[in-house]
């Protein structure tokens, strides 16, 4: 029993890390059409936050983590000041390599200006330890992300469904130029979208720190890419496909390591994929997305 | 309130509109006739500022050929695009909130959305539904409704009639009537000629992307041959 506790926090943990991830790729996707490759960077951009918030005495968790949030938003803000707003209007292949970019010449500046090899970020290392709920002994750290997360996901709902802002990025999903017929500007509204992207990615960065203990260039590298597969088996631009979408991910590969027999645990990542793609044969579209014919086109 | 001067609108190569003016004064029922792709759209969508267009718009005697439409709709344009285009993934009282979005009077609004609701007593019903599970007619009246949240002084309409069924023609163009009654200027672009005609004070007539007539709506009436010549009968 305590085992099965066990493992399934740790798979709501991992989960809900992808769906922070995920949510934000697909927040921008969904009104940009824009593969933002360049998320990852917004995570490494938290976390070297986080890492200079420590070299300047800053040792709180309750500073470091807020630090890590303004800099994961920041630094969203300005990729789309800086690299995106100036190919809105081009063809979306422009934005994928754009993002691309981004990614490269942020890591570059990572290993330029701190360091190629790994910094040790101890902000959180007195949240890692054991507590007991009743007779099960759970870890604080993954408590905390799981309220953390929910609590994050309850607010973007809110801010959706409640803000002006809020409901023009979900109009603008659909319906751009009307959007702006409403005299909302459409820069806002993007720049809205990635603000939120980049606070979930700093969310995200907190707990991959505390986790690891450590930042490196490419740390946001990996967690990207499950996220991007999470947005996959939702539903790519479906925000409850993200976060549908990031837990499965994350009990897929908790259950994986569990269950799979230590002698096969190198194929842990082939068996995660093989059952990924065949949930795809059956529903190509994802999970939760609106299944569009091909030739269909927003006028 | 309006006044066009010499505007041009291209999309690549094609031109779509040729140095058209027009003027809409305050108050007035103005309706733009003509055959399909004759380049109503591309006018109206050049005012709203959706398409680049070269040439002048004047509104309250200022220029705005040159702001983003955003800018354009909070100097107090609005323009109702064809097709409708309500937010279908969005509750119908979430569309006229977007609506309202430049407003910053509560009540106003409040009372704005109180008033429309009794206008359209349809969409009061159907408040918190999503707004693509409408009806033709009923997301027409909506995407009027949301136009006129925005309490505009010179409403657009891009071909309100089109896909509804004949009674409800009759009920919009009612509906557009008392808009003007309220004070709304109006500018409406139909293929619908004669029911405009009943409704309109001037219409200007255009085809292949120039303006081919102007005048009073009950002289436009009586020309058999210009109806014959540009509007099909």
């Amino acid at each position: 029993m305590d085992y099965l506790i066990q493992q399934t926090l740790n798979a709501l943990a991992f989960g809900a890390e992808y769906a922070m991830i995920a949510l934000g790729l697909a927040l921008v996707y969904s009104i940009m059409n824009l593969m933002n490759f360049a998320h990852g960077e917004i995570i490494a951009s938290a976390g070297y936050a986080m890492y200079l918030a420590i070299l300047l005495g800053i040792g709180s968790p309750w500073l470091v983590a807020p630090i890590a949030i303004a800099a994961g938003a920041l630094a969203a803000v300005l990729f789309e000041r800086v690299a995106f707003r100036p190919v809105r209007h081009a063809p979306s292949t422009t934005g994928l390599l754009t993002a691309l970019g981004v990614s490269i010449v942020v890591q570059n500046l990572f290993t330029l200006l701190i360091s190629p090899r790994p910094r040790a970020v101890p902000a959180f290392s007195e949240l890692s330890h054991t507590i007991f709920i009743g007779p099960y002994a759970v870890s604080l750290l993954q408590i905390l992300e799981l309220a953390v997360v929910g609590a994050a996901i309850a607010g973007l709902v809110l801010f959706l469904k409640r803000s002006i802002l809020g409901l023009a990025i979900r109009a603008a999903t659909r319906e751009f130029s009307t959007v702006r017929l409403m005299g909302i500007r459409a820069n806002r509204v993007i720049a809205t979208a990635f603000a939120l992207s980049g606070l979930l990615a700093g969310i995200a960065a907190i707990f991959i720190v505390a986790r690891r203990g450590s930042i490196d260039p490419d740390f946001g590298f990996q967690p990207v890419i499950k996220a991007f597969v999470a947005c996959v088996i939702g539903g790519f631009g479906s925000l409850n496909g993200a976060v549908l979408g990031g837990l499965l991910l994350g009990f897929l590969d908790v259950a994986i390591v569990a269950l799979l027999p230590q002698q096969y645990g190198g194929l842990s990542d082939a068996v995660a994929y093989g059952i990924i793609a065949a949930l795809l044969v059956f529903r190509p579209e994802g999970l939760l997305a609106r299944r569009v014919e091909l030739g269909d086109k927003e006028i | 309130m309006l006044s066009v001067d010499r505007l041009s609108v291209r999309y690549g190569a094609v031109r779509a509109l040729q140095d058209a003016s027009i003027r809409v004064a305050r108050g007035e029922l103005v309706a733009l006739l003509g055959p399909n792709g004759a380049g109503k759209t591309s006018l109206i969508s050049g005012i709203a500022g959706l398409v680049a267009s070269a040439g002048s718009v004047r509104f309250n005697d200022r220029e705005i050929v040159a702001l983003p439409t955003e800018d354009r709709i909070r100097l107090g344009l609005s323009m109702t695009p064809e097709g409708r285009h309500v937010f279908a993934n969005l509750t119908v009282a979430e569309n006229l909130r977007l609506g309202a979005a430049i407003r910053r009077d509560r009540d106003g609004v409040a009372a704005d959305l109180d008033k429309y609701l009794t206008l359209f007593p349809i969409l009061r019903d159907r408040l918190n539904q999503l707004s693509g599970t409408l009806s033709g007619g009923e997301q027409q009246m909506l995407a009027i409704a949301r136009s006129m949240m925005s309490r505009p002084k010179l409403l657009m309409l891009d071909e309100p009639s089109l896909g509804l069924a004949p009674r409800i023609v009759a009920q919009m163009f009612e509906y557009i009537r008392l808009l003007k009654t309220e004070g709304v200027t109006l500018l409406v672009v139909e293929q619908n000629v004669m029911q405009a005609l009943k409704f309109a004070d001037r219409a200007y007539v255009i085809s292949a992307g120039a303006i081919r007539h102007e005048g009073s709506a009950d002289d436009l009436r009586a020309d058999r041959r210009l109806i014959d010549l540009y509007l099909g009968g």
